[in-house]
């Protein structure tokens, strides 16, 4: 039996691997640098999964403009409310793009628009007045990015 | 100079939740866009919002580059009393801008 290995298919190989190391690599710095930016905010409290949830559209066509909605489940009395919602895009040039700070009133919930320079993941988190902090995200296909060149 | 919008209910039932809605037209130079020259344009953004009722501070919030240019904001208040509803936007260059409304709770 005779293989036959083309100059091609070694290329594409060595290009899968290397693509395979470093995109990773990538998505972690951006990931690192949103923690890091959430960590100084949040006094380094690690993030319980739920509670948060975002509201963003999956494909974004103009990276532009794209309304987010972050709703926290938990009521807003004197004893137990949300104190801070944190929003992060993890894949813009700097990942921070909004605090709130509320005040026992209303309910936990509010609509912005932000600009989002890639496909990534958008990430709020929320301090609750009882020092727990949660975290919800979701991820947003960009089809122009929104950050200028 | 920049135009706020706002929308403030002008009645509610004491307890109830109401919305507040907030525009504003500003360009929202996020820092990272660069001239034809290849120059960068310098940040110039509304870096704050805050929104006092009946003379208390009840909600803020921080803005970054991130934020899109003329930005709305959306947010909940309860009805507690009769008063007026103030909204200020601080430019990063020092200016503040401001509306607002009242409402009266019954």
């Amino acid at each position: 039996m005779k293989t036959t290995v083309s100059r091609r298919t070694v290329l594409a190989g060595i290009g899968a691997g290397a693509a395979a190391t470093l995109a990773p690599r990538l998505a972690l710095a951006d990931k690192a640098a949103a923690d890091d930016y959430l960590g100084k905010l949040t006094g380094g409290v690690a993030p319980k999964e739920g509670k948060v949830k975002l509201k963003l559209p999956q494909i974004a066509e103009n990276g532009n403009t794209v309304q987010f909605t972050v709703v926290v489940d938990n009521p807003m009395t004197a004893e137990n409310y949300v104190k801070a919602i944190h929003v992060v895009a993890e894949g813009n040039p700097s990942p921070g793009v909004a605090s709130f700070h509320f005040t026992p009133t209303g309910k936990p919930e509010i609509t912005m628009r932000m600009r989002l320079g890639k496909t990534q993941d958008v990430r709020a988190v929320a301090v609750l007045s009882d020092g727990s902090v949660w975290q919800g995200s979701q991820e947003v296909k960009v089809t122009i990015g929104g950050c200028g060149g | 100079m920049p135009t706020p919008r706002v929308k403030i209910p002008g009645t509610a039932a004491k307890g109830e939740v109401f919305e507040i809605k907030a525009t504003i037209d500003h360009d929202m130079e996020s820092g990272q866009r660069k001239n034809k020259e290849g120059k960068p344009i310098p940040r110039k953004i509304i870096n704050k919002f805050v929104c006092t009722y009946a003379g208390k501070e009840v909600f803020s919030s921080d803005w970054h580059g991130a934020i899109s240019a003329n930005p709305y904001i959306s947010f909940f208040l309860t009805a507690t009393e009769s008063g007026p509803i103030e909204l200020k936007w601080v430019d990063d260059d020092g200016s503040v801008y401001s509306a607002g409304g009242s409402i009266t709770v019954a």
